[in-house]
């Protein structure tokens, strides 16, 4: 299998005056075209910091990332990134901020209006093409990143918790139409949570991390079939399995946390 | 609904000014205070109407159509005279600052090139300026202009700097990945992510502009708000004094409405700003 996305002995330290500290430690992944990847862990385990790594944006300490066998050197646009916070550009419309990458690429205008078109349409924006993102819920912001990434066609879309502070309705709501985009364009998807449902929901694919040093604790594929149902016995069977290695890197994160407490 | 509201509104606002003039009238009829201290609010009233109209009757007057007539009043002449003064000033302070701040905003090396000498120079109010203008510029329009663009350069430049250097990342971040760069993040990123900042800055340099305007009429000009009622003293015409008072604050509430306006426009995309 050609892997779309390879990790390779990556490591990444923090280092400031009084302390360093290994968010990331011998990460090897090797993600194939179109797969479904959830990175999984409690908080502070480093999995955004693999993605950030992934992105472009913070380099490893050592080690290589390669997308298509080219090493990742910057941020581009062959990695669309949608994060938690949205980070739509609050002074451009519903379409300028879909349009905005195309626009960069210098696409003609006809060509880019047909583009934001058709994903108006996919995510059902279309009524809101003239709101300003202030005037949006939190999952209809969530959806205008989502195009605003789908926009540039990139083949690989990383997703930071993107749906981490949505209501559980519109989470829910949100992760079908992901699905449903994803089966539909066959993107490769990492997505960052630390939701344990979340991740069977989604993926083909779920890489437990474990908290400081980030390593991979456990590596599974989900070979459940699609739409899961969250109520049936294979779900939770996993749910449960999973939940008890999320857990112990939890407690672990919560004594590190009681430590430092004693030290301050 | 709203419309009542707003009329209600407006009444309850008007209670404390007419009681105020309410009371100050009663004290001038009742004779409590020299006129030439405090004249009357009637006769501030009158002065102000007679400073608004034409000095000579329309018959009389040659210089040009019945439009030209109708603006010739000392009143109308001073205000957009001040108006003029301002809006050049300010052109000239804010069109300097803003691509200096942005410059030193974007850039560490133009920052740390440029930033002692902007605190060296920003505490020095204008006024304390008037010296070297007229030594520079004479009399007339140009110390004028100078002081008031001085007075706009500042505010306008810190807010400037300080709006390009509080860009969010998650800004900067989400624009590199998207495949924006260089003139592209700029122009479209960090500008517009600015512009908050940018126009408060607007904001108080064009307060600042209106106070420097006053006092460098009384100084270097002779014509102007700040002129008018500075002569005025000179002749004891105290309810003449008044009304150019009433005109600076009206025309400094017009600029502010004015501003207003433009910053609801402006950033109409910007949460907290709904009403």
């Amino acid at each position: 299998m050609d892997a779309h996305i390879q990790v390779n002995g990556v490591n990444k330290v923090f280092a400031s005056d009084e302390r360093q500290v290994v968010a990331l430690q011998d990460i090897d992944l090797s993600i194939p075209r179109g797969q479904f990847t959830c990175l999984l862990g409690p908080s502070g385990c480093g999995k955004s910091t693999l993605l950030n790594a992934v992105a472009g944006f913070s380099p490893p300490t050592s080690g290589s990332i390669l997308v298509d066998g080219q090493p990742v050197a910057a941020p581009g646009p062959d990695r669309g990134m949608v994060f938690q916070e949205y980070a739509l550009f609050p002074w451009m419309t519903v379409e300028q901020n879909v349009g905005f990458g195309l626009d960069i690429k210098k696409t003609p205008k006809a060509e880019i209006r047909r583009t934001v078109d058709e994903l108006l349409r996919m995510l059902s924006l279309t009524d809101f093409r003239q709101r300003y993102p202030k005037d949006l819920s939190g999952g209809m912001r969530q959806r205008v990143a989502i195009a605003r990434v789908l926009a540039l066609d990139s083949p690989i879309m990383l997703m930071d918790e993107p749906f981490g502070a949505l209501d559980a309705l519109t989470r829910r709501n949100l992760q079908d139409e992901l699905l449903r985009i994803w089966a539909e364009l066959k993107k490769t998807i990492l997505f960052v949570t630390h939701s344990i449902e979340e991740a069977i929901y989604l993926a083909d694919r779920i890489v437990v991390m474990t908290y400081r040093p980030g390593t991979v604790k456990r590596d599974i594929l989900v070979d459940l079939p699609r739409m899961r149902d969250p109520a049936a016995p294979e779900f939770n069977l996993l749910k449960r399995e999973l939940g008890q290695l999320v857990m112990e890197e939890q407690q672990r994160h919560h004594s590190d946390e009681l430590r430092m407490a004693a030290v301050d | 609904m709203k419309k009542q509201r707003n009329w209600r509104e407006i009444g309850v606002g008007m209670v404390v000014p007419v009681l105020a003039i309410g009371i100050w009238q009663a004290v001038a009829s009742m004779g409590w205070v020299n006129p030439q201290v405090l004249p009357s609010p009637l006769a501030v009233w009158e002065r102000w109407v007679a400073y608004l109209l034409p000095l000579v009757p329309y018959e009389g007057y040659t210089e040009g159509g019945w439009w030209h007539w109708a603006f010739s009043g000392e009143l109308i002449v001073d205000t957009l005279t001040s108006l003029y003064r301002v809006v050049v000033g300010f052109l000239i302070g804010g069109g300097l600052a803003l691509p200096l701040g942005l410059a030193m905003g974007a850039s560490n090396t133009v920052y740390a090139w440029m930033n002692p000498l902007v605190q060296i120079l920003r505490p020095i109010p204008p006024i304390a300026y008037i010296p070297l203008a007229i030594l520079w510029f004479g009399l007339g329009n140009p110390p004028a202009v100078f002081l008031i663009a001085l007075g706009a350069f500042f505010p306008v430049l810190m807010n400037t700097i300080a709006g390009v250097r509080h860009v969010d990342g998650i800004y900067l971040r989400a624009a590199r990945n998207l495949g924006a760069g260089g003139v592209t993040m700029f122009l479209r990123v960090i500008l517009p992510a600015a512009v908050p900042y940018i126009l408060s800055g607007v904001r108080i340099g064009i307060g600042t502009a209106f106070i420097v305007v006053i006092v460098s009429e009384m100084i270097a000009v002779n014509n102007g708000l700040g002129y008018r009622i500075l002569e005025a003293r000179e002749y004891f015409w105290s309810d003449k004094i008044i009304a150019g008072m009433i005109t600076i604050g009206l025309l400094g509430l017009a600029i502010d409405i004015a501003m207003n306006r433009l910053n609801n426009y402006l950033l109409r995309w910007h949460r907290g700003l709904e009403h």
